[in-house]
């Protein structure tokens, strides 16, 4: 990829204050990514890796008290470091160049007013549209997302929808300025199965049509699978894995990858248990010495708990395109499980 | 009572039923409106609010004697309600009926105006609070709570003792900016919940400024509590307007106002009961109708409760 970068995201440590005596809960630690104009990066990993709150932090919405970013931390859209803004620039950005959908579609709009009204609100704040042309906007946008009787529909409370309905309207609140960057913190994961496959071809529809960059955030290799261009995966406040996507099923480099992957039901493999990584993500308070992930690791050996890897070049494709936090990038024999 | 002043009243039943029958009918037609009307008792307490107002605004029309004149005050104090003196007289002889009606104007008005301002106090210091949290809301809540501790009397007879003896719109004031704690307390819980919720957060990621958030989002959300909140406050602010009266230091004499009536009368309340009563039915009347009307507000506002 040659393009120039359309978000940078460099040594983002988001901390949060926990209450007297449990410390400091690092949340998101040292995270850094690139994502280019009209490209879809996933990002994965389990519950309480940090996907949320790296996706919080980009548009400085995580919660201040207890949460704060840490100085040295660097996003930069088009150039501009987002920490650096002041309020009014940040809400020029908020909406209308990035914007942002969330995993709940039941309790992400507002219920007391019309899908219409919410969904016309960034017109109103961006583009100073007047409330005429602004519902004709709304009604403009229901129609992309896919919403039949779209005329209709405008004036209808959050709670006349269903899920997926509400989740197109959440999409349609999102792009009603065509942004640049969407981001998108597990759009699917509220929803049924038929519905997450209409909701993802829609995005990637809206995509291609608009032009826009699309950060992915979800728990779920498939939806990485089908839908994005890269991928990082994170665990425990870092990144661990960052790779084009069939590079990464292809050949996994981290264990932590490799474990996801053999987590995931096939359906052309003989039927046998369902691997699991054993244990769980470790308290954001007290993150394991050495590599984060080595009391979970098959392979890890004394120096996994002594120094932590930096991210390594796994060496395919592209320099730089795979890399890998791992110490068996350096002994590679040592790829064969312990006892 | 003279047939002119019979008819008037007549009228303004009429007209009083008559408004608030068109206004439902229309309203059927709209889910909004439809759900205000649901329950009887919100008609009932509209078209008495709106029966009172239009006899406030009406009261020389409607009132068959000068509400502060005494009309004999040797042959006239305390008679029982007749057609003559239809709600009776009080012990300087005055028309209690004509009195009542006049009364409306300066009571109506007083809590109106009074749970007005001290509603939009408390909800603009609560959402503030709630909504900034840290110092802004230590600060805030420590004054409120200064102001709950603080007897609300004393503070409105030391404003007395200042301007010696308060116009109407001292006594608004006076009155508003001492009732609004406990509104902005109800507001600022009701905010500090709700600014956490999804739809808070994904405003804020459209773009919206602060004041958007609070007012478009955050408040409409909460709107329930507050409407209650105002209409217990009118009530409220009447029973101390009464209770200012009674200590003199309300509406002056001989003015009327259903507060300082009760009080007036309570020196002959097992003589004259009716001299208090009928102020007391007429205060209970008002703070009765406005909880129906509110809860229709509430109902309406709220666009998740299904139309029965």
């Amino acid at each position: 990829m040659t393009a120039s970068v359309l978000l940078r995201v460099r040594d983002l440590k988001t901390y949060f204050v926990t209450e007297q005596g449990k410390g400091t809960a690092r949340a998101v630690d040292d995270v850094s990514f690139d994502l280019y104009p009209g490209e879809t990066l996933g990002i994965v990993g389990e519950s309480g890796c940090g996907k949320t709150v790296t996706s919080l932090s980009i548009l400085r919405l995580v919660p201040e008290p207890p949460g704060h970013v840490l100085p040295g931390s660097l996003i930069e859209f088009e150039g501009r470091n987002l920490l650096a803004l002041s309020a009014p620039e940040l809400r020029a950005v908020r909406g209308n160049q990035i914007a942002m959908i969330f995993q709940e579609p039941m309790t992400s709009l507002n219920p007391v007013f019309t899908v219409g009204d919410q969904i016309a609100e960034a017109a109103i704040i961006h583009q100073h549209l007047s409330r005429r042309a602004a519902r004709a906007r709304a009604i403009e946008m229901l129609r992309l997302v896919g919403i039949p009787d779209p005329e209709e529909r405008v004036d209808h409370y959050p709670h006349q929808l269903s899920g997926g309905m509400r989740q197109r309207v959440m999409i349609a609140m999102a792009l009603v300025c065509h942004p640049k960057v969407l981001i998108a913190d597990e759009p699917t994961t509220a929803l049924d199965v038929t519905i997450q496959a209409q909701i993802l071809e829609l995005l990637d529809r809206l995509q291609h049509e608009l032009g826009m960059a699309v950060l992915l955030i979800t728990h779920d290799l498939g939806v990485v699978a089908g839908h994005a261009d890269r991928v990082v995966v994170m665990y425990a406040g870092r990144v661990v894995e960052t790779a084009p996507t069939d590079a990464l099923f292809e050949r996994p480099a981290h264990p932590y990858t490799e474990g996801l992957l053999a987590a995931v039901p096939r359906i052309d493999a003989p039927r046998a248990r369902l691997h699991a990584i054993p244990g769980q993500v470790p308290a954001a308070t007290a993150w394991p010495p050495g590599c984060r992930f080595h009391p979970r690791c098959p392979y890890a050996w004394d120096k996994c708990v002594a120094q932590e890897p930096p991210l390594l070049d796994a060496g395919r494709g592209e320099p730089g395109s795979h890399a890998v936090r791992c110490w068996l990038l350096t002994e590679p024999r040592r790829r064969t499980p312990q006892a | 009572m003279t047939l002119g002043t019979w008819l008037a009243l007549f009228v303004v039943l009429v007209v009083a039923a008559e408004a608030v029958r068109a206004l439902r009918h229309r309203g059927l037609r709209q889910e909004r409106w439809r759900r205000f009307f649901r329950h009887r008792t919100t008609s009932w307490g509209l078209g008495i609010l709106a029966f009172l107002i239009i006899v406030a605004l009406a009261a020389p029309l409607i009132a068959p004697f000068d509400p502060d004149r005494q009309l004999d005050i040797l042959h006239l104090t305390n008679q029982p309600p007749s057609w003559t003196f239809l709600l009776g007289t009080d012990f300087l002889s005055r028309d209690i009926w004509s009195r009542v009606v006049y009364g409306a104007r300066v009571s109506l008005g007083i809590g109106a105006l009074g749970a007005l301002m001290a509603v939009s106090l408390g909800t603009l210091v609560g959402a503030l609070a709630g909504y900034y949290q840290r110092w802004i809301d230590a600060v805030l809540m420590r004054g409120v709570d200064v102001g709950l501790a603080l007897p609300r009397i004393f503070i409105l007879l030391m404003a007395v003792a200042l301007w010696d003896g308060l116009p109407f719109a001292a006594l608004v004031i006076a009155i508003g900016l001492t009732s609004w704690f406990g509104t902005s307390r109800l507001v600022r819980a009701e905010v500090l919940s709700l600014r956490q919720r999804d739809f808070v957060v994904a405003a804020r990621a459209l773009g919206a400024d602060t004041g958007r958030v609070i007012f478009r989002h955050v408040l409409p959300n909460a709107a329930a509590p507050i409407i209650v909140s105002a209409a217990l406050g009118v009530g409220n602010v009447l029973l101390l307007e009464a209770s200012l009266s009674f200590l003199g230091i309300g509406i002056k004499p001989p003015g009327a106002s259903w507060g300082n009536m009760i009080a007036d009368g309570a020196t002959s309340i097992y003589t004259a009961p009716w001299a208090t009563l009928f102020p007391g039915l007429a205060i209970s009347l008002v703070v009765m109708s406005l909880n129906a009307v509110a809860d229709g507000v509430r109902d309406a506002l709220d666009p998740r409760e299904e139309p029965a």
